[in-house]
């Protein structure tokens, strides 16, 4: 998920700004330990001292809640968790063929995908970096395979530039790269940056630029074997007679540049979307699954909670039913990991201090779209070789996720067919019919692909902001709220700790709800322990 | 500022990509997308259709799961103009802020048409220049 380049707009600068000054910070503290990590986490959580049986009742079996079930209840804690939907997992989901769903508003959709294709309406990738999840993935023996973020052959697309024709990715990057170096080693060689680089560096920048530009020994970047070998060739090398390869025609850097594709590029250099990326096997609800099957019976479905209490001695949760809500009950505890939504809890009688209250009360929820398509074969991989990996468009989908398994078979195939994040079209999505959806995304997709009016089958649409269990897709937290809020939304409560993406600085990602909890656990350890 | 966005056929085979001038101008069997992080829906009724929709549902009345989007029909709420302008711009806890993403106009149309639809009836009329001076 989360803030791919979408075209130029305010939030995006922001959100760029905000994470070169975070990383910049994030370097700074790591070089004082003579290293730089790649994450927070420390390996598995040791929760040392004895609890001496108290209890723990954790609110939502999502990623974050089932974190903190499984390790206080290994700390000795007497852990129960309440859950509004009758499967645990929460955002960790997979929609799979013979599952049915009703979003908010009443409209359900029963899904035909053929068996083995799924799509994950929620996280779907794993960044390598997030090390928390890949070691409860370990832990529990799921299977990873590549999460093709990067494919070289798949699509940049703007409606605005190349008459509407679909850019290879290979051949943007190419050019751009190539275009660039050629102009900085024209202005090198007619000494306009004798005063900032010295004839030594100028020398082994030139060298440089040749490397990365794929220029020829005169510095140009044409159409020759050079360039062929990053951007492709017009004919590629073959076998036996007539096997000479010709080289491709580069695209001019003016248009290169005035057509933006270049922008999207940064969606494969960002820190959160290098390769490496994993997606369990099979779909993502893999991970939430593994989890439950640990913690058994400590799970209790459809309990919908409705108010939540705290004294000096303990915690008291009201719930309902979900499917027979007259019927309340009460859950009591010691203490409480509460990880529902900011925007549920924040609808939600809760005994907290007003700076709590005040940080419930201040996050936003992320409006977020993708609609899986089932296509009668794969023709993205059978006429244009595009085996997983990502499109952009400028169009109101911006992007076509095609998926990264079961390569190179005959038979139907689904991809992620739009995938919307933020901006106006997430809205504008979201208030359609999951069927209209559907019908929009194949609509636009279809510039890009035009099999897709003669392949298409059937589709599934899911709408964060529609989802009963979520009424979002993240937390959206501001710079000013984050500043504001943050802290008093982390800290201890009473009795009460929050955990869940929405509660870490890594809003979105499943790992961001895993150190979550860690961290909310740690520290509500050890209060039990002084106390 | 001149306010581009897609004109889109559903009925048409290929996409049909216009610049918009006046978005208001949508017709029946076609729906308006924006191009950028604003929206470019200009009239309430559009707005309404194609942004509140979303949580606020088509009939005004919201909906509930683990949590409830509420419903706008005779909403007392709306009586005082400044209530619903505040929150289209802020937000609160589940409803987003669309400060950033409409222009005064485009809040003052939206507040304008909730004032007026789903049995509430104010007979005054929200302007842009209200929104401008709510935004301070």
């Amino acid at each position: 998920m989360h803030h791919e380049a979408q075209g130029a707009s305010r939030r995006d600068l922001l959100s760029l700004i905000g994470a070169v000054a975070g990383s910049a910070a994030m370097y700074h503290a790591m070089t004082s330990l003579g290293f730089a990590a790649e994450s927070r986490y420390q390996g598995p959580i040791k929760l040392e001292g004895d609890p001496r049986g108290a209890s723990v009742l954790i609110l939502g079996a999502g990623l974050a809640g089932m974190t903190a079930a499984l390790e206080l209840r290994k700390a000795g804690y007497q852990v129960q968790i309440l859950e509004f939907n009758k499967r645990p997992g929460g955002r960790n989901w997979t929609i799979r063929g013979g599952d049915t769903y009703t979003e908010l508003g009443g409209a359900t959709q029963d899904c035909d995908f053929q068996p083995g294709l799924y799509l994950n309406p929620g996280p779907w990738r794993i960044p390598y970096h997030h090390r928390a999840l890949l070691d409860y993935c370990k832990r529990f023996n799921i299977a990873l395979e590549p999460f093709i973020q990067l494919n070289h052959n798949a699509y940049l697309h703007s409606t605005r530039a190349f008459g509407g024709a679909p850019q290879r990715i290979r051949t943007v990057k190419a050019d751009f790269e190539g275009g660039i170096s050629e102009l900085l080693a024209k202005v090198t060689q007619q000494g306009k940056l004798d005063e900032a680089v010295s004839k030594e560096d100028q020398e082994i920048l030139l060298q440089a630029l040749r490397s990365w530009g794929a220029l020829d020994r005169s510095y140009r970047y044409d159409a020759n074997l050079f360039s062929a070998a990053t951007r492709g060739y017009a004919a590629a090398p073959g076998g036996g007679l007539s096997a000479a390869p010709v080289p491709s025609e580069p695209v001019a850097l003016t248009d290169i540049l005035k057509s933006r594709l270049w922008g999207y590029l940064r969606n494969f250099a960002s820190y959160n979307f290098q390769t490496t990326m994993f997606q369990p096997i099979g779909g993502m609800d893999a991970i939430g699954k593994a989890f439950a099957r640990e913690l058994g019976e400590v799970i209790h479905n459809n309990a919908r909670v409705t108010k939540i209490e705290q004294s000096d001695r303990g915690v008291t949760v009201s719930y309902v039913d979900a499917a027979k809500p007259s019927i309340p009950t009460v859950a009591t505890a010691d203490w409480c990991v509460c990880t529902i939504p900011l925007s549920i809890l924040s609808q939600l009688p809760i005994d907290v201090g007003p700076a709590m209250r005040a940080a419930i009360d201040a996050v936003p929820y992320v409006g977020a779209v993708k609609i899986g398509l089932q296509f009668r074969r794969r023709f993205w991989e059978e006429d244009e070789a595009i085996y997983g990996g990502i499109s952009y468009t400028d169009l109101p989908i911006r992007q076509i996720a095609y998926p990264n398994t079961g390569f190179n078979r005959t038979g139907r195939g689904v991809l992620l067919g739009a995938y919307l994040f933020d901006g106006a079209n997430a809205y504008e999505f979201t208030a359609m019919s999951p069927k209209e959806r559907i019908t929009h995304a194949v609509e636009f997709g279809a510039a890009l692909h035009p099999q897709y009016k003669a392949e298409f089958e059937n589709g599934f649409a899911v709408a964060w902001h529609r989802v009963p269990f979520a009424l979002g897709c993240s937390g959206d937290w501001s710079d000013e709220a984050r500043l504001q809020h943050y802290a008093n939304l982390c800290q201890i409560d009473g009795r009460i700790v929050l955990a869940g993406e929405h509660a870490s600085e890594l809003p979105a990602w499943q790992e961001g709800a895993i150190l979550s909890a860690l961290d909310a656990i740690t520290r509500l350890h050890q209060r039990v322990v002084k106390t | 500022m001149a306010v581009t966005g897609y004109s889109y056929l559903t009925a048409g085979c290929a996409v049909a990509l216009s610049l918009i001038v006046n978005a208001a101008a949508a017709q029946e069997g076609q729906r308006t997308f924006s191009s950028g992080y604003r929206f470019v829906e200009m009239s309430g009724e559009e707005l309404y259709d194609n942004v509140c929709r979303g949580c606020h549902m088509a009939d005004g009345k919201g909906a509930s799961g683990a949590g409830s989007y509420p419903s706008l029909v005779s909403d007392p709420n709306l009586e005082q103009a400044g209530y619903p302008i505040t929150f289209v711009l802020r937000g609160r806890r589940a409803m987003p802020p669309f400060g950033d993403m409409m222009n005064d106009g485009q809040v003052a149309a939206v507040v304008n048409y909730l004032r007026t639809h789903f049995g509430n009836s104010y007979s005054d009329t929200v302007t842009a220049q209200d929104v401008s001076e709510a935004r301070q």
